[in-house]
């Protein structure tokens, strides 16, 4: 939020700077905008439809119910979140000379972030319109890069407008009250249990992965680990948030950013390409299993083996990332050669680290919801802080090291000769974690059972 | 009746103790006492049934017996290991307390066949076992086509209590397995405790609110008051009656 409310205050000064006038520059792209909060809001925007149900049987009109929602959602965080930066941004307008018109500016944008409140709520059992916006987005941003077609040409002027008359705002109001009115209808026809709240359940298909039985007690756990990837929402958020993290490096690498030119941060970068999904899937364990810790404390379970099949599915999952970070290679080869050194320093390393790490984090995770997959605060505590510093800073530190003092190559060599040595402590590190493990057993059961 | 009394003490104690208690308590550190048995024995091959209010601490007992929560004081023995220092009765141990024994994003099949890895029983075990108990499950559990987490809550019970099972497991420990049972299921699980309790091997604990079902399936009831003990008996057409009288309001 804090970073919205900065940026919202900056970005005028920013745009100024280089030359472009701040409100068309935002006009120019609030198309992508509009488009990327869609997005957002499918997967972690829900109809906080559980509030509901004990409310239909008490003496309140049915409409009643349905507008104290529909207007309960409005002051959710994703609504806010754009105030502090538009507030802002239409203050330094007006102070900058503006007019009465930035306001008016003001009102047609917080509409259309409106706008897509409600047209979530609308749709938010139908992935086929998140697919379509996330389609249109790809799309449009694509073609927009390679010059084939620019949608910003003809959007720019419809935000532009919301400024330059008087009346064209109205649009946005227009289309608010339009999507808040069918959102109103279509949840009051839908107020049963079995309609508009009905628990959506998904078609179950047994999978069976025989492929994995020839590593038995790990393909055991490997095979639960694959579909407790695959069939929850929390943990399918995690995948995707990997999947950004793989494009997170272009920020670096582009020479975009100047503070970010120089050795260290490239490793930065690296340790982040390859490891996304280490460290969002890795910092959870054992917590992914909270809902049925019961059950694995009272199983015949081999500690040693539960810990290899997350430790795999990490190594894969970096593997997997370093492949598609290959794409690096188009920044030259000692770029690609910094994501690799990261990724074996992050099998290594990093891996151990986290599930060290992980194995203080008592936070259940509800696997249904995607709602805590950004910021737990329950989730940083100082152990893990203490364990989390040298994830980054020491292949930082070698890699400078080694580019300063010998040569570029040599830094790599460094950060991946320090991956190797990791590996000879593995059993060590997993023994630490099984005695963790055993010695807070009752203090995790009791905290997973908490939110259960 | 002193020596009836006497006489089955002492034909029990030609048999082995499954589970020995000792001293056992479990205070919550609010001070709360929640549960409190001196000595309570439990010989091999009884089917022992735990009867009491809500809060009589039936769970607790449970739970401390599958060392899910530590002990104020004493112990428990399984079969002669110390529950809470040695994981040693985990491979003859078996429980199905509630939904947290459930993974919820799995099928039915996929969740046995996974407790049956556990429990080093391969696939062909695992399905001679469901379809033993395929009536049981009364054609709503296998292949249905939907995640755990989406059954009803009596479909989920009946998905842990025979995964319960699987492994023959030497002690079976089930939480309330009645509750949400329709009445039909509710003498099928009737038969399929008798049946398991019939085995002189197999020690079956089952706790419940019901008197009635509990005193069918059951050879020894012991009732629970706010963590003690209050009344061990074994089982007699008289038992009923007694139970019911200390219940009554």
């Amino acid at each position: 939020m804090a970073c919205f409310a900065i940026l919202g205050t900056a970005v005028f000064f920013i745009l100024e700077d280089e030359g472009l006038e701040p409100l068309a520059a935002i006009n120019k792209f609030m198309i992508y905008y509009i488009l990327f909060d869609l997005v957002i809001r499918y997967f972690l925007q829900k109809m906080p439809v559980t509030n509901i149900k004990p409310l239909l049987i008490l003496p309140i009109n049915r409409s009643t119910i349905v507008h104290y929602t529909l207007g309960k959602t409005t002051i959710s965080f994703f609504n806010i979140l754009h105030a502090f930066f538009f507030v802002p941004f239409t203050v330094v307008l007006l102070y900058k000379g503006y007019g009465y018109q930035a306001i008016l500016w003001h009102l047609a944008m917080m509409a259309l972030i409106y706008t897509n409140n409600f047209l979530n709520i609308l749709v938010n059992s139908k992935n086929t319109v998140f697919y379509i916006a996330l389609a249109l987005l790809a799309a449009l941003g694509a073609s927009q890069y390679y010059n084939v077609f620019d949608i910003t040409t003809y959007s720019k002027v419809f935000f532009q407008n919301m400024y330059d008359t008087n009346y064209w705002f109205l649009i946005a109001v227009l289309l608010v009250v339009g999507t808040y009115y069918s959102a109103y209808n279509y949840f009051k026809n839908r107020l049963n249990l079995d309609d508009g709240l009905a628990k959506k359940s998904e078609v179950a298909q047994t999978e069976n992965f025989t492929w994995l039985d020839q590593f038995g007690t790990l393909g055991t756990f490997l095979k639960n680990d694959i579909r407790l990837l695959k069939r929850n929402k929390r943990s399918r958020t995690t995948l995707i948030m990997s999947f950004i993290f793989i494009f997170y490096g272009l920020l670096f690498f582009t020479q975009s950013i100047e503070a970010y030119d120089n050795p260290w941060m490239k490793v930065f970068a690296g340790i982040f390409v390859s490891g996304g999904f280490l460290f969002t899937f890795g910092q959870f364990v054992p917590s992914w299993d909270s809902a049925y810790y019961q059950l694995m404390m009272s199983q015949n379970i081999q500690y040693r083996e539960y810990i290899s099949s997350k430790w795999w599915l990490m190594v894969i999952g970096t593997v997997i990332s370093t492949l598609i970070a290959s794409f690096y290679l188009y920044f030259g080869l000692h770029t690609y050669l910094i994501i690799v050194a990261g990724a074996i320093f992050n099998i290594g390393v990093n891996s151990h680290l986290v599930m060290l790490g992980g194995a203080f984090v008592k936070t259940p995770i509800d696997l249904t919801t995607s709602k805590q997959a950004f910021g737990d605060k329950q989730a940083f505590n100082m152990k893990t802080m203490l364990i989390s510093l040298p994830k980054m800073l020491v292949p930082m530190g070698l890699y400078t090291v080694g580019y300063y003092l010998i040569s570029p190559n040599a830094g790599l060599v460094l950060v991946a000769a320090a991956g190797v040595l990791g590996f000879a402590f593995r059993n060590y590190v997993f023994d630490k974690i099984e005695k963790i493990y055993k010695s807070e057993k009752y203090a995790t059961i009791a905290a997973y059972k908490q939110k259960n | 009746m002193r020596l009836t009394n006497k006489k089955i003490n002492s034909s029990l104690l030609k048999k082995r103790n499954m589970i020995q208690v000792t001293n056992l308590s479990k205070t919550y550190t609010n001070g709360v006492r929640v549960l409190n048995i001196e000595h309570l024995e439990i010989p091999k091959g009884q089917s022992f049934g735990l009867v009491g209010n809500n809060g009589a601490g039936k769970t607790t007992f449970f739970s401390l017996l599958l060392d899910l929560i530590q002990p104020s004081s004493g112990h428990i023995l399984n079969n002669t290991i110390q529950v809470n220092t040695s994981e040693a009765w985990k491979p003859f141990t078996a429980a199905f307390i509630d939904e947290s024994f459930l993974i919820g994003y799995l099928t039915a099949e996929e969740y046995f066949y996974f407790i049956g890895d556990l429990r080093g029983q391969n696939k062909a075990d695992v399905d001679a076992l469901l379809a033993k108990h395929e009536e049981f499950f009364n054609g709503e559990i296998l292949n249905s086509k939907k995640y755990l987490r989406d059954l009803s809550k009596g479909n989920m019970k009946k998905v842990g209590i025979i995964a319960a099972l699987i492994g023959d497991p030497e002690v079976v420990i089930l939480d309330e397995p009645f509750a949400n049972l329709d009445p039909t299921t509710v003498n099928r699980l009737k038969k399929i405790i008798k049946e398991l309790a019939d085995d002189p091997n197999r020690t079956v604990l089952v706790s419940s609110h019901d008197l009635v079902h509990t005193v069918e399936v059951c050879n020894r009831i012991v009732a629970l008051h706010l963590g003690e003990v209050v009344k061990d008996i074994q089982t007699s057409p008289e038992t009923l009656k007694e139970l019911e009288a200390f219940f009554a309001v």
